[in-house]
């Protein structure tokens, strides 16, 4: 475990060093500032307050930010060390891979979790300082923050098993954004166009709720909405969430960065470096 | 139980079709230093990093201080510097090299040690700044740590000047002295394999080698050649001796190991018809050519 630290305290450097951090801590502050202030109009219309409107915006953009922020800090961790030389150096050390992929997860997340807090963190006061906030939405906020977080867990992972799969850091990079843009735009299309094709039948009724929710992306946006009812309200998507059980997303979102890990310490192991 | 703590044994490996290793057996002893030959593709790096437990090998056993190839006590015990090594553009040496230190897991003086390699100026400098050499310097820096039992070196003296190539040596020196085994991969014929106490030669997959140089230069046969200065006639020399006259004022022969002494007799017994004596024994280059190079049509192996 000693090891996994020591190797999570010199990523965190690496990703203070090269800027990683202030961009992506920069990108969420200005994304979720310009939302906040662009959903601020119908405010009053719909009886909530400010904060509210602004986490629904918010978990909007999250569903795209968060993997790609997460995919774009992982793709290259193991497919970098690999193209440089130094994994068969750093597999040569008594550090198992599996310390290996925990230290870099460790930093990762930690990098993530600091740009996220502060950037939905920053919104969320402004909207609160500006329109208002109560109870329920400084708990949608933090339901926010922490889903947001695992959210980007999940691609982290991912992003570690594409890098353990590619030949190269640069095909690492192709098939992440491959990977981005099955999970978070394609799949939910694929849906859409399977659910128009069965004009309201039993498809739609009770295997559509289910694979929605399989999708991590999907199922982080029906945790944020069912989780409050004014976001739901803001956010107009009410539907399909109903028809599942309270722990469907919940469940969904946790079991993935297991999977993820667990694939991508499958794939690693596979490597010769 | 023998002495070696690196014991190869008949490995055997395939990649795809092609035979990358095929039965090599070698053993290493604590504080022996070996050289490992072989041109490019010969399978040394191969080797290694099957030493290392990065690769598996096919059949055959590797056995290092008693420990499987990749078992933790196994990767406590070796050092490796990796062929063109190259680090995380963003660390400095002294990061880098506390990061090995505590994966390690042995105290370290990470400041000593990058001072021994040469690169105390450039300690809390980011590595992207450093030269190649630099950086094979911080690999050898991260062999030095925590007195390993084994140390594989793949092809250290590439990017390196030649007088880093001196350091160079004094650490192999300086590793062996403290009980390390080293063995050494090089495809290019440097200094290193005269100042290594066996050779050992790789060619497709197979170990065609593994002596002292002149162990080596028995087997090989390759001839001594002797010159010798004639004092006022060459040609009388020539004639006495047999050989053939180059320059003016000399005579050159080549003879095979045993008739050397017998030759040196016929040679002295000219008293001072003789200005000079000149032995030459076979070139590192000839030797190494003689056993990596394929055996050439209809000669027999
Ligand atoms: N990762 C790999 N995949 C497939 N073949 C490889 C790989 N690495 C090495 N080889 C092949 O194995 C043989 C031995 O290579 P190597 O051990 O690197 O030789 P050396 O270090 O002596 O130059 C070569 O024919 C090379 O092409
Ligand atoms: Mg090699």
């Amino acid at each position: 475990m000693n090891r996994a630290f020591a190797i999570a305290a010199c990523e965190m450097r690496i990703l203070q060093r090269n800027l990683w951090l202030v961009v992506a801590t920069v990108i969420m502050v200005l994304f979720a500032l310009a939302l906040t202030f662009a959903g601020s109009a119908p405010t009053g219309s719909l009886g909530v307050d400010m904060l509210t409107v602004s986490v629904a915006s918010m978990t909007t953009l999250s569903v795209y930010l968060a993997p790609l922020l997460a995919l774009m800090i992982s793709f290259d961790a193991i497919a970098g060390d690999a193209d440089r030389g130094s994994l068969a150096l750093l597999l040569s050390y008594p550090a198992s891979r599996g310390e290996v992929l925990l230290g870099k997860f460790m930093a990762h997340l930690s990098a993530l979790a600091i740009a996220m807090v502060i950037g939905f963190g920053s919104a969320g006061a402004v909207a609160a300082w500006s329109g208002g906030a109560g109870t329920e939405s400084l708990i949608a906020l933090a339901r926010l923050i922490v889903t947001s977080i695992i959210l980007g867990a999940v691609f982290v992972t991912l992003g570690y098993f594409i890098s353990s799969l590619a030949s190269s850091s640069t095909a690492a990079a192709g098939m992440s954004a491959g990977l981005w843009l099955i999970f978070v735009v394609l799949y939910d299309l694929g849906l859409l166009g399977a659910v128009v094709m069965d004009q309201g039948g039993s498809f739609t009724q009770t295997l559509f709720p289910w694979l929605m929710v399989a999708n991590p992306a999907d199922a982080f946006r029906v945790w944020n909405i069912a989780g409050s009812d004014s976001v739901a309200l803001t956010s107009g998507m009410t539907g399909a969430a109903s028809a599942l059980p309270v722990w469907a997303a919940p469940v969904s979102l946790l079991l993935w960065p297991l999977i993820g890990f667990g694939a991508a310490r499958l794939a690693f192991q596979r490597i010769e470096p | 139980m023998t002495a070696d703590v690196l014991k190869i044994s008949n490995a055997t490996k395939d990649r795809g079709k092609a035979r990358v290793l095929s039965d090599v057996s070698l053993t290493v002893q604590p504080g022996e230093r070996v050289a490992l030959l072989g041109h490019n593709g010969a399978g040394k790096s191969t080797l290694i990093k099957a030493v290392l437990g990065l690769t598996p090998i096919g059949s055959g056993a590797i056995c290092i201080d008693g420990a499987a190839p990749g078992s933790t006590k196994a990767r406590r015990a070796t050092a490796y510097l990796p062929e063109a090594v190259s680090f995380h553009p963003a660390l400095t040496g002294r990061e880098q090299l506390t990061l090995f230190a505590k994966l390690d897991g042995a105290k370290a003086d990470v400041a000593g040690l990058l001072d021994r390699v040469g690169l105390s100026d450039a300690l809390d400098r980011r590595i992207g700044t450093y030269s190649k050499g630099m950086r094979q310097r911080l690999g050898l820096a991260q062999v030095l740590l925590g007195k390993p039992a084994v140390a594989l070196l793949d092809e250290p003296t590439s990017g390196l000047d030649p007088i880093s190539r001196q350091d160079l040596y004094a650490i192999i020196d300086q590793l062996a002295g403290q009980g390390t085994a080293v063995l050494i991969a090089s495809h290019a014929l440097t200094e290193v394999e005269a100042r290594t106490d066996r050779i050992a030669i790789m060619r497709k997959g197979e170990l065609v080698a593994d002596d002292t140089l002149t162990g080596l230069s028995r087997r090989a046969g390759l001839p001594i050649r002797l010159r010798v200065r004639a004092a006022t006639d060459a040609d009388a020399i020539a004639a006495q001796i047999g050989g053939q006259r180059i320059n003016g004022a000399s005579v050159e022969l080549n003879c095979s190991p045993e008739d050397k002494m017998a030759q040196l007799r016929r040679i002295t017994d000219l008293g001072a018809a003789v200005a000079d004596l000149e032995i030459t024994p076979p070139k590192l280059e000839d030797l190494y050519r003689h056993f990596a190079q394929e055996p050439k049509e209809g000669d027999v192996s």
